[in-house]
């Protein structure tokens, strides 16, 4: 039985697709120039990872391993296929905003990876799970890096969210810095390779206080007295 | 131990040098230069560089601080001044206050100090600063000013303070209505209106009274770009001294300078009308800047004599080609860059012979 508060530990923090795996790059720094975009791929890459895992951990068993990639990667490109179709016809000003994105989420190598690696070795339910955390944290990497560049870029924060959310977000914009010139550095490719370094700064420097806390703490007692019981 | 056996190893032979001698050497290098630029060019230059100088100061000591490391060394060692100072003089005379504070505080933040400091940084950390502003604030960094004989209503010294702290002008101006095209850039768009090199300068080329008197700005001086000629003479005998000082070898500028006037040799060569002359390319832009104070940085440079060449020769067919055929007019910055990343092949492919050893 796995874990799944480990799974969805490892999904969101300690085994982040981002900002540890570092993989998906190509579209985490392409798309990221407004929190909206950011969002859209984030969730298209989470759907495609629930599918993907939970489809790769039914067929697991019958896989040979001599071919399991190319079959992951036939599976990957039949779910993008059909959540690219999909966005075409529900959500067509965001399928336009994200472009080639979408059809590249096939080799977005975090799918790949946690099919690879998690589940075509686990069973169905933690599969799933897993592809959703993965998905999630790679969603709010997005997210995160995506504001850090739109209200740095452009002084706003989901703009544009209608194309996502529909007519009734029009509204959703907040103008976060009144009257700002712009900063272009954060829309073009450099400002996603550093804010994505900054991002992966901080996550470094949470975990070593964190780390730090634990190794400074004094010993459980039960340590001790379950020591002395063994002696 | 004895004084007699103080000297046991080489080097038997030393001297005084030191980071905060080779840089104040080189601030004082510059002084030609920004005297020049300021002469032409007005006080704004001044007001760019001592701001310039006070944020890299607090940011190195900001940095210094949270690294751990001790400042008094660091600050006084002049380094931080030297970055300050040139990327100061690679801006436009009337650039607002927080250009400048952006600009210095990416170059010593992210450029030198994230990297680990002085000694670490792969990148010019100055052209770092300057290539952040130019892609980021296009309209502020291509503001330029016409040279002050030429302008229609020169800043004195308090006003040009106003503008870059407050943003305020004299009424009835407009930071638009002040600034000219620099010399490579209305080069660049003449040429690209079709315009030949005879016909640009039958027109921008006049002697100053009549282009005053039409109240047209040339682009064509003595030898040079309008202006930045002298500036650019300037900076090349401060550099000439530095290399009589043995602060920078002569490979780096020699092989710079060369590789530019040769490529634009040949194409003016082959057609003078669509390309200018090479004395232009010298003595227009940031060439004798970059190449005795920029591309000479003994950190981001090449360090064989070899090597030094390659990349200096490197920096020159860089800052033509993309003069000529790029999109910026100028481009000393970004060939710097594109260079300081080649330096590990460099460095790599021309080793010098080990003493003793075949090739």
């Amino acid at each position: 039985m796995a874990d799944f508060r480990a799974i969805t530990r490892q999904g969101l923090w300690a085994n982040n697709p981002a900002l540890v795996q570092i993989l998906g790059m190509c579209p985490l720094l392409a798309v990221t120039t407004t929190v909206v975009n950011g969002l859209g791929l984030g969730l298209a890459t989470m759907v495609t990872l629930v599918l993907s895992n939970g489809t790769v951990s039914i067929i697991r068993d019958w896989l040979k391993p001599e071919i399991r990639i190319p079959v992951f990667v036939m599976v990957i490109a039949a779910i993008v296929t059909a959540i690219e179709l999909a966005m075409n016809a529900y959500v067509h000003d965001l399928y336009l905003a994200l472009g080639i994105f979408i059809p590249l989420i096939v080799t977005n190598c975090s799918i790949i990876a946690r099919a690879e690696a998690f589940a075509s070795k686990n069973a169905l339910l933690p599969s799933m799970l897993d592809g959703f955390m993965m998905g999630l944290g790679f969603t709010l990497v997005l997210v995160v890096l995506g504001s850090m560049r739109e209200i740095l870029g452009q002084g706003t924060w989901m703009a544009d969210a209608h194309i996502l959310f529909g007519e009734a977000a029009r509204s959703w914009k907040v103008t976060v810095i009144d009257d700002y010139k712009g900063f272009l550095l954060a829309i073009l490719p450099p400002g996603a390779f550093i804010g994505l370094g900054v991002l992966i700064a901080i996550k470094n420097v949470i975990d070593a206080r964190g780390a730090k806390a634990v190794r400074q703490m004094p010993e459980p007692i039960v340590a001790g007295a379950e020591a002395e019981a063994r002696a | 131990m004895s004084r007699l056996f103080r000297t046991a190893t080489s080097p038997h032979v030393t001297t005084s040098n030191s980071v905060t001698r080779v840089m104040m050497t080189v601030f004082l290098a510059l002084i030609p230069g920004i005297a020049t630029y300021v002469w032409l060019f007005g006080w704004g230059v001044v007001i760019n560089i001592l701001f310039a100088i006070l944020v890299a100061l607090v940011c190195e000591g900001g940095m210094l601080w949270l690294r751990k490391r001790p400042l008094k060394p660091f600050l006084s060692d002049g380094s931080a001044v030297v970055t300050a100072t040139l990327l100061a003089l690679t801006i436009p005379p009337l650039s607002p206050w927080w250009i400048t504070l952006i600009g210095v505080g990416f170059a010593i933040i992210v450029g030198k100090h994230l990297y680990g400091g002085l000694g670490y940084n792969p990148f010019n950390p100055a052209m770092l600063g300057y290539v952040l502003l130019l892609v980021s604030f296009p309209r502020e960094m291509t503001s330029w000013l016409p040279v002050i004989t030429f302008s229609q209503h020169p800043l004195d010294f308090t006003q040009s303070l106003s503008y870059i702290l407050g943003g305020h002008l004299p009424p009835g101006l407009t930071i638009d209505a002040l600034s000219e095209a620099t010399p490579l850039d209305s080069l660049k768009n003449n040429l690209r209106q079709g315009n030949t090199i005879a016909e640009i300068r039958a027109q921008l080329g006049l002697d100053d009274a009549t282009s005053r008197m039409l109240s047209i700005i040339p682009i064509f001086g003595n030898f040079g770009g309008k202006g930045w000629e002298w500036v650019n003479f300037a900076y090349l005998l401060g550099g000439l001294f530095l290399i009589w000082r043995r602060i920078i070898g002569w490979q780096i500028p020699v092989a710079m300078l060369a590789s530019l006037a040769g490529m634009s040799l040949i194409f003016y060569g082959v057609n003078g009308n669509a390309y200018v002359s090479p004395m232009f390319h010298l003595f227009a832009g940031a060439t004798m800047l970059g190449a005795f104070f920029i591309a000479t940085d003994p950190v981001t440079a090449a360090t064989s004599v070899q090597g030094r060449l390659v990349y200096g020769a490197g920096i020159g067919i860089l800052v033509y080609i993309i003069r000529v055929w790029g999109g910026y007019p100028d481009a000393v910055a970004f060939s710097v860059l594109l260079m300081n990343m080649t330096v590990p092949l460099i460095d790599a492919r021309f080793k010098p012979r080990v003493f003793g050893h075949l090739k």
